[in-house]
């Protein structure tokens, strides 16, 4: 599914921002997640035992760059994240804008070309822009993670025809919706329209009850996923009753 | 003779609880150890507040802490928190009251007139308080004294109760630093009464009055053991927060920088853990100024319960 890693569970988890480190390993429990992302730009080399707490949870560790703002800093943490961690796997995040963390295309595709020779497994977060997905799968990148909504808003999928077409067009690529669910529902609708899964962290992480929104959200990427396997109905514009009007028998 | 390692605030607190039921106390500090930690702490005492992101053990067992302070320091300062948010963040002051009690809604410029047009609606939290957490930590020392307990840098001579903070690593293994900075201004155009906290989904902030023009704007939290300065970053979060709640921050005097390690379980909770015959008081987290005084009460009723072991 993803750079020849196949997953059981279909949700991925952010590891930001929860009350306690101790909370957070319930949450990544009760969401059956088996990727979880971890932060190095800020906490640095010196953000050992942290890391260890989310290593014992046995998932597969899925570093990023959250925080850089080029082409160059994203690279200099890639490699800092494989040094550390010992895996090529590396969520890219190029950031464009400070106030909607919106990703800059430019730098993305520039830093997925480097890291991608360099035999990293990118996943990069990007926006729903069918081009600058074709340049990052030109630039090796084998996942795309598009955002549903710009990071922590919980607005869900801003833009559902525009990832209607993303999937469309890359009917072959592995896609993530990467940012902005807030709700399960959300999440279910992503899987739904065929997403492969998808990443979230506020939206758990700032539940009054992380451990139970995890939970929450574990049934509705499988529920959305199972919808889709099991082939939606299509959307009609005049009301079908399910049992026909002519042939029924006049009791009167 | 009871022999507390570490003169931060879980230290004094336990060296006062223990010396104020009549046990004979010494306070051990080895030469070089680091300074503490509480050092740097804002001094709040807002168990309410804290609900937000720690379980209610830490709301209902802190709700004592401003108690013992008052009854033990000068500068315990009553006049509750505020609690507000950019209007564009206005959800996150919902989340907030959800997350929390021991509030009511509030028109900021009523409690803090120097907020007026700034904030349509806040959180009150009457029943909280702050302090200085420096100078209340100098009057526990000498009310220390006062009761006879010497400080000093030799062996320990009896029972250890051990505060050391995260030099404590050395035998806690689940015990991490969780970085904290903060800053202090001089900002005499600002009058601020109370603590004043800033929600913000990225860089939520606090100001605490310190008096005479004087604020500790906090704190960061980073999942790192580096100790080294403040990053450029967390000064401009916590400067630009802090311009969100008054614009004449902007032209405060920026009077000291710190950063410091919190000492942190993984629960994040504060605790009192048996280890051989040695007792910890450790894992103060963010929780120091709060819960140090409620455990180390506990750990006193414990010791002078089980007089087998204040040999």
């Amino acid at each position: 599914m993803f750079y020849n890693t196949d997953l059981t569970s279909r949700l991925m988890l952010g590891t930001a921002r929860y009350p306690s480190p101790a909370v957070l390993k319930q949450a990544i429990v009760a969401s059956g997640a088996e990727v979880i992302t971890v932060s190095l730009r800020r906490e640095g080399a010196q953000g050992t035992a942290f890391r260890e707490l989310l290593a014992e949870s046995g998932c597969r560790l899925l570093p990023n760059t959250a925080g850089c703002y080029s082409a160059r800093e994203a690279v200099t943490t890639a490699q800092m994240a494989r040094e550390l961690l010992g895996t090529s796997w590396i969520k890219l995040e190029v950031i464009g804008d400070p106030d909607t963390l919106q990703p800059d295309p430019f730098g993305l595709v520039e830093a997925a070309r480097i890291l991608c020779a360099e035999g990293f497994e990118v996943f990069p977060y990007t926006t729903e822009d069918i081009v600058v997905g074709e340049r990052l799968i030109e630039a090796g990148c084998k996942v795309l993670m598009p955002w549903g909504a710009p990071i922590g808003t919980g607005q869900g999928l801003r833009n559902i025809e525009g990832l209607r077409s993303m999937r469309a067009h890359f009917s072959d690529v592995p896609l993530v919706i990467d940012a902005g669910i807030g709700a399960p529902s959300q999440a279910a609708m992503a899987m739904e329209m065929g997403f492969d899964a998808v990443l979230l962290n506020t939206a758990v992480a700032n539940a009054l009850d992380p451990v139970a929104m995890a939970a929450a959200f574990a049934r509705a990427v499988e529920a959305g996923r199972q919808a889709h396997v099991a082939g939606l109905m299509p959307r009609r514009d005049m009301a079908t009753p399910s049992t026909p009007v002519f042939g029924m028998a006049e009791l009167a | 003779m009871i022999s507390v390692l570490g003169a931060g605030v879980a230290g004094l607190c336990a060296a006062t609880a223990l010396a104020e039921r009549g046990l004979s106390v010494e306070v051990i500090v080895p030469e070089g150890a680091p300074d503490p930690a509480s050092n740097l702490a804002g001094g709040m005492l807002a168990p309410f507040c804290e609900g937000e992101s720690a379980p209610e053990v830490v709301v209902a067992r802190g709700q004592a802490a401003a108690d013992w302070w008052a009854a033990r320091v000068r500068g315990v300062v009553r006049r509750g928190t505020l609690v507000v948010a950019p209007p564009r963040d206005a959800a996150e002051l919902d989340r907030f009251a959800r997350a929390t009690r021991g509030h009511v809604w509030a028109t900021p410029a009523e409690l803090e007139p120097e907020l007026e047009g700034r904030f349509a609606r806040g959180l009150y939290f009457a029943d909280e308080a702050h302090m200085d957490p420096r100078a209340a930590m100098a009057d526990l020392r000498a009310g220390l004294a006062e009761l006879g307990v010497a400080f000093h840098c030799g062996a320990p001579s009896g029972l250890i109760v051990d505060c050391r903070g995260l030099s404590a690593q050395d035998r806690l293994p689940d015990l991490r630093a969780v970085r904290g900075e903060m800053l202090e201004v001089s900002a005499p155009d600002v009058a601020l009464t109370r603590t004043v906290r800033l929600l913000h989904p990225r860089f939520p902030c606090y100001i605490v009055p310190r008096g005479d023009g004087r604020y500790m704007i906090g704190a960061t939290m980073v999942e790192s053991a580096r100790s080294g300065p403040v990053t450029a970053r967390a000064v401009m979060e916590l400067l630009s927060a802090a311009y969100t709640v008054h614009p004449a921050f902007a032209e405060a005097e920026v009077t000291a920088t710190g950063a410091g390690l919190r000492p942190a379980f993984p629960d994040n909770l504060p605790a009192i853990r048996q280890d051989g015959d040695r007792i910890h008081l450790n894992g103060m987290y963010r929780h120091g100024f709060l819960m140090a005084p409620v455990l180390a009460e506990e750990l006193a009723q414990m010791l002078i319960q089980e007089p087998a072991h204040a040999d």
